[in-house]
Parts: structure tokens; C-alpha cells; sequence
């Protein structure tokens, strides 16, 4: 009985925050304007058969994938050096890492142009020693170098935070065992530090699949991402049904993502380890 | 006698300035159970850890076979370890655990299977091959440690305090379990413990010791009948120790009483201590020319009773079959080959013993 009535701030939260606006969006996907009221349908869907939506779909997903790779493939040894450390500048590091976290994603990602850009700052330190200037910007290679840029903090972290608790006293018992380092990270530090990076994989592939302000901005709306797509139909086509439609499947196929991430997750963690999602 | 497959030459560690062992000199033979005994604190677990690898000295060498090893890794040494704290894999079944050592070496996977199915039958936990280590006991946890490490067949087996988890019963049979294997695989065994009784039964050789340095060693026998010094007796089981003065060859004197003994060589009117195991007190009804006293406690050990006689201010602990009820006056006798005599040692383990030394200075 109580414990029910302590759970009933959770539910009305859950219901005014979660399901009523998911309700609004699906009730929106699901519906069309006559011209006088609305009414069931669902052209919506049949409109995103257009291999031009497909193909943003999966422009979207394939950068988010190629992101969160590169965000595992660099965090992971930030992460594991961090971790390892016993340096007392530690703290000063991980700080100085998520101080980028705490500063306006616009920001901090207009900073990234004002480096990149023709008339940046390594454009114009390359025309100073009198070679050619490149071309960074509005490109795949720029919404993916904003993306990692904007989202590598959360994989290092939950990571981080798992390799904290590994127990020095395992790589050993590993090493009195015949294990040399090599052998002792695959063995025992990488399946221990799993949660972490699923943990990490979370939190940044949903974000990068759905991102609509590093593609206008890095991509300069050359390179036009799911994100984008949803956000001109609420903001210029004025098409909520439509962008609504496109919001639920992308929901859904990251539910889908999330589903089978977090099962590799539950398999491969016995209760320990760490994790932040959840 | 036997080769000795690994040797201790001064070896000398210092934590951020405290140190920790001071000159340890020590060679292990092979084939021999080896115990290193010692209260908390004194060091076994840093001398192992050297021993293992995961510690360099920072003075001294250590040699394996003859070679010289301090800047030989942990993995490159046929040496394995049962930690203190186990460190089973958390993520690894039983059997993975146990298996961890072979199939980093790639031995068959046959040979494997079959190994690791001879190890949980040897440390009796057949069926928990594939049991989740996490959910296992301290003392199931524990065995499959020196599971783990045993598979490997090492040239040295160390094993940090390994039956600390487990209740009384379970901890015998596992001594006697661990000293059959140890005679019949041939594996050298440098064992931990603080508990002396398990030193004694188990080993060979014990190794006594305390504040970093060694205090004895030598052949169980040795340690509990001829203890070196106060410290030694102290340890190895509840003994009397008292300040005593070595009249002259064959007779010392304590308690207010000259008594007859076996030793010489002490000088004359030197000081010295004088160990009684509790066992060597013998009770009599009051007599003329024996030291009396009265019976403080009296408790019942199961065999025989425990009791507390206070003799001319000193605590005597004695052992019979006999129950003399506190109250009662006794006088007691000693034999002449039961009184061990010791130098003084310059490290004092107790107070008893810095109280006793003021005694000897001033007379
Ligand atoms: N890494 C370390 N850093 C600093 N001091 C240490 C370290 N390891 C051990 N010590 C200190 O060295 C001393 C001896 O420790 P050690 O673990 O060898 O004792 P031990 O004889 O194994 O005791 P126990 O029976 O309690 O296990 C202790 O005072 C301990 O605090
Ligand atoms: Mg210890």
C-alpha cells in the first residue's frame, strides 16, 4: 500500500512527461488533414517508401555507427589510461574532459567551424607556411568529426567509470597464471569493461542518429540527416504529420538498437561492472 | 640436503619510507613445505608477493635455480599463487577460472576438460564447474583458488593464508588435503599463515616471523621445543616465559628457586628467559623446596583442565588431567629436560617481557 502511494509522483511524471507527448506525436503519425479536420490514415508511411527518405534514414544510421565506432576506438584508451593512471593530475584531466560537457552544444560546436572553415584558424595557419587550403567543412567526414567531437565525453565516461572498479588483484592472479599484458587485457580488462562501453554506445548512438544541429551546422545542410528531415517538417513544411510519422519509426528501430544492445549487456554482466543507463 | 630451487639473499622492501622487511636471508629446498609464520603485519604477505613477482625488492636479489629473477615478470615465472583474497574472475564459471592458466599456455582442450574435472574432484567441489564463482562461499571460493593455481603444476606453489575463510572442520581436512597433494604432486609449498598450529602440523620447515625480519627457523619439532628467543616461544603456542638467571652450567634460577637443567654454555649468572610449556608444569600437593602459589582459573579444555597459578607475582599456566579448584594452593615442579633456556632477545615481543628485563637489571 505504501510503497504504492510513494510510486504515484512516478507515475503521474511518467504520464505528463513521457506518454502524453508520446501520444501527441503518435496520435499526429497516424492521422491526416482533410482541409476540414483530421482523419485516420497512414499516407504518411506509404510517402517514406521514397528512396529519398530511405536514403537520408540510412545516411543517418551509418553515421551514427561510423561515430560511435570512432568514439570507442579513441575513448576506450583515454578511458583505460585515465583509469590506470595513479597520477595526481587525474582528477585535473577528467575535468578538463567533461569541461566541454558543460559548455552550449551550439557553442562549442560553432567553435569547431570558426577552426575548420575556409577562412579558420588551420586554413589559415596552412596558407602561413604556403600550402593549399582544405576543404573541412560540409561534408560526411565534418558531421562525423562534430559528432564524435560533441558525444566522445559520454563514451569515455561510463567506461572510465567501469575500468575504476576493475581490481588490480585480477590482472594479477592473470599474470601469476601465464597471462602477458596483451593477453591479460583481452581476458580479463576488455569483458570487464563491457557495460561500460554499452553503457557509452547508448549514449552516443541514439543522440547521433537523430542530431539535426551538427548536420546544418558541420554538414552545412549539404549532407541533410534524419534529424534535419523531421525538423523541416515541423518548422518549414509545416507537415506534423509527417514528421511525426518519421519520428516514430526512427523510435522505433532505435528501441529495436537499444533492445539487442541491452541484452548483450544483461549476458555479459552478472551484476558488476557499471553501467548508467538503464 | 636438496636443491634449492629458490633463494632469498638480503632482501630488504621499504613502503614510502616504512620499512617492511629488513634483510630477509632464506632459501626454500625443493620439494619441501615451507610455512612462513608470523602475526599480522610482520611482512608474509610482501615476501610472497616478491617471491610471485608483483613486488620488486628494493634491496636484495632473488635467485630461482641459481639465476638471479628480480626483473623477471610474474608471467614468465613457473611460480603460482593463491591470494589472500582469492581473486577469482568475476565473470568466468568455475571451470573457466580453473581453466584460465591452460588455455593461456594452449594446452589441448582435452587435456584441459579432463584437468580441470580432476582439480574440483581433488579440492572436493565436483558439480560447480559451471557455478557462477560469485555465488559461491568464502571457503568454496577459496578452494577453487588453489584450484586454479594447481592446474598449472608450478614449480612453486605460494599460497597467502588460504584456509582463513573456512570454519574449523572444513579448514583440517583441508590442511590434510593440502599436505597430501603437496607430498604427492612434488610441488615445493611456500605457505602463509598466522596460525601456528597449522604451521606445525603442516610444514617442514617454518619460517617464524615478525617486524620484517626472521626470528627462526627450522623443523616444526625445532621451533615448539627450542624456541630461540621469547618471541618464537611466545607465538608457538601459550607458554610460560619467565626471567631467569643462569646460576651456572646445568642450573638456572626463576621463580625464587634454583632448578636442575640440561643446558651449558650460558655462562655464570647470566641473564636469560626460561620457557615452560604449560604441558611440562607438573601440579603436586604443597611440599617444602618447590615454588607454591595459589590457583587463580581453572578451565575445562575439553581434555584437560587450564589453570592459572599465581607464583611469587608471575601468572603460571599449567595443564592436567587434574581440576585443582581456584583457591587451592599448589606447588609445581618442572623436569630438568623440560626447562628450554633462551638468550634474552633484544626484541622484547611483550610487556611481560620489558617488565621482567627491569626485574634482571635491578637485581
Ligand atoms: N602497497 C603497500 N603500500 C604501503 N604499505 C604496505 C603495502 N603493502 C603492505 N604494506 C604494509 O606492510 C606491512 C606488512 O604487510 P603484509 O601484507 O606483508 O603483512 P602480512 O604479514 O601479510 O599480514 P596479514 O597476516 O595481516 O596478512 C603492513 O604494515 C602493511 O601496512
Ligand atoms: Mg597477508
Amino acid at each position: 500500500m505504501k510503497r504504492n502511494a510513494c510510486l504515484i509522483p512516478l507515475y503521474v511524471w511518467t504520464a505528463v512527461f513521457v506518454l502524453f507527448p508520446l501520444a501527441i506525436v503518435v496520435y499526429f503519425a497516424f492521422t491526416r488533414d482533410t482541409g476540414n479536420g483530421v482523419a485516420l490514415s497512414f499516407e504518411s508511411f506509404t510517402r517514406l517508401s521514397d528512396p529519398m527518405y530511405l536514403g537520408v534514414i540510412l545516411k543517418s544510421f551509418k553515421i551514427a555507427i561510423i561515430s560511435t565506432l570512432i568514439c570507442i576506438f579513441v575513448g576506450y584508451p583515454v578511458a583505460y589510461i585515465l583509469a590506470r593512471s595513479k597520477s595526481k593530475m587525474k582528477l585535473v584531466i577528467v575535468i578538463l574532459m567533461l569541461l566541454p560537457m558543460w559548455m552550449n552544444f551550439l557553442l562549442r560546436t560553432y567553435s569547431w567551424l570558426s577552426i575548420l572553415e575556409n577562412t579558420g584558424l588551420v586554413n589559415t595557419l596552412l596558407a602561413a607556411v604556403g600550402l593549399p587550403k582544405i576543404r573541412f567543412l560540409y561534408n560526411e567526414g565534418a558531421v562525423i568529426l562534430g559528432t564524435v567531437y560533441n558525444y566522445l565525453p559520454f563514451m569515455i565516461m561510463p567506461i572510465y567509470i567501469t575500468l575504476l572498479k576493475l581490481d588490480e588483484s585480477h590482472l594479477e592472479a592473470a599474470a601469476d597464471l601465464g597471462a602477458n599484458p596483451v593477453q591479460a587485457f583481452l581476458r580479463v580488462t576488455l569483458p570487464f569493461s563491457v557495460p561500460g562501453i554499452l553503457s557509452g554506445v547508448s549514449m552516443v548512438f541514439v543522440p547521433s542518429v537523430t542530431t539535426f544541429v551538427i548536420s546544418q551546422l558541420m554538414g552545412g545542410g549539404k549532407v541533410p540527416l534524419i534529424g534535419d528531415v523531421i525538423e523541416q517538417q515541423y518548422r518549414v513544411v509545416n507537415d506534423w504529420h509527417f514528421g511525426s510519422a518519421l519520428s516514430v519509426v526512427i523510435m522505433v528501430i532505435v528501441l529495436v538498437f537499444m533492445y539487442f544492445i541491452n541484452r548483450g549487456d544483461v549476458e555479459s554482466n552478472n551484476g558488476n561492472g557499471g553501467r548508467l543507463l538503464r | 640436503m636438496g636443491e634449492h630451487i629458490l633463494e632469498l639473499s638480503g632482501i630488504y622492501k621499504t613502503f614510502d619510507g616504512m620499512d617492511v622487511l629488513n634483510g630477509i636471508d632464506l632459501y626454500i629446498e625443493k620439494n619441501e613445505f615451507l610455512t612462513l609464520l608470523g602475526p599480522s603485519g610482520c611482512g608474509k604477505t610482501t615476501l610472497l608477493r616478491i617471491i610471485g613477482g608483483f613486488l620488486t625488492p628494493t634491496e636484495g636479489d632473488i635467485f630461482y635455480k641459481g639465476k638471479r629473477i628480480n626483473d623477471v615478470p610474474p608471467h614468465k615465472r613457473n611460480i603460482n599463487t593463491v591470494f589472500q583474497r582469492y581473486a577469482l574472475f568475476p565473470k568466468m564459471t568455475v571451470g573457466e577460472n580453473i581453466a584460465f592458466g591452460p588455455n593461456i599456455k594452449k594446452w589441448d582442450k582435452k587435456k584441459i576438460d579432463r584437468d580441470v574435472d580432476e582439480m574440483l574432484e581433488l579440492v572436493s567441489l565436483r558439480g560447480f564447474r559451471d557455478r557462477d564463482v560469485t555465488t559461491l562461499s568464502g571457503g568454496q571460493q577459496q578452494r577453487v583458488a588453489v584450484a586454479r593455481a594447481l592446474i598449472n603444476k608450478p614449480d612453486i606453489l605460494l599460497l597467502d593464508e588460504p584456509l582463513g575463510a573456512l570454519d574449523l572442520k572444513l579448514r583440517k581436512e583441508m590442511q590434510i588435503e593440502l599436505k597430501r597433494i603437496q607430498q604427492e604432486s612434488g610441488i615445493t609449498f611456500a605457505y602463509v599463515t598466522h596460525d601456528q598450529e597449522e604451521a606445525l602440523t603442516m610444514s617442514d620447515t617454518i619460517v617464524v616471523m615478525n617486524g620484517g625480519r626472521i626470528q627462526q627457523i627450522g623443523t616444526p619439532q625445532d621451533i615448539y621445543n627450542e624456541p630461540k628467543n621469547a618471541f618464537v616461544a611466545d607465538f608457538i603456542g601459550d607458554s610460560n616465559i619467565l626471567c631467569a638467571t643462569m646460576v651456572r652450567d646445568l642450573e638456572v634460577s626463576f621463580l625464587g628457586r634454583s632448578f636442575e637443567c640440561i643446558d651449558r654454555g650460558f655462562g655464570e649468572n647470566t641473564p636469560v628467559d626460561v620457557v615452560l610449556r604449560p604441558e611440562d608444569v607438573v601440579l603436586n600437593p604443597v611440599c617444602e623446596g618447590s615454588p607454591c602459589g595459589e590457583v587463580v582459573s581453572s578451565i575445562f579444555k575439553g581434555v584437560h583442565y587450564e589453570m592459572r597459578i599465581d607464583v611469587e607475582g608471575e601468572t603460571i599456566i599449567a595443564q592436567s588431567t587434574i581440576n585443582c579448584p581456584p583457591g587451592s594452593r599448589v606447588s609445581i615442579s618442572v623436569l630438568p629436560e623440560n626447562i628450554q633456556v633462551m638468550h634474552k632477545s633484544e626484541m622484547s615481543p611483550d610487556r611481560r617481557i620489558k617488565a621482567c628485563d627491569k626485574v634482571n637489571l635491578e637485581a
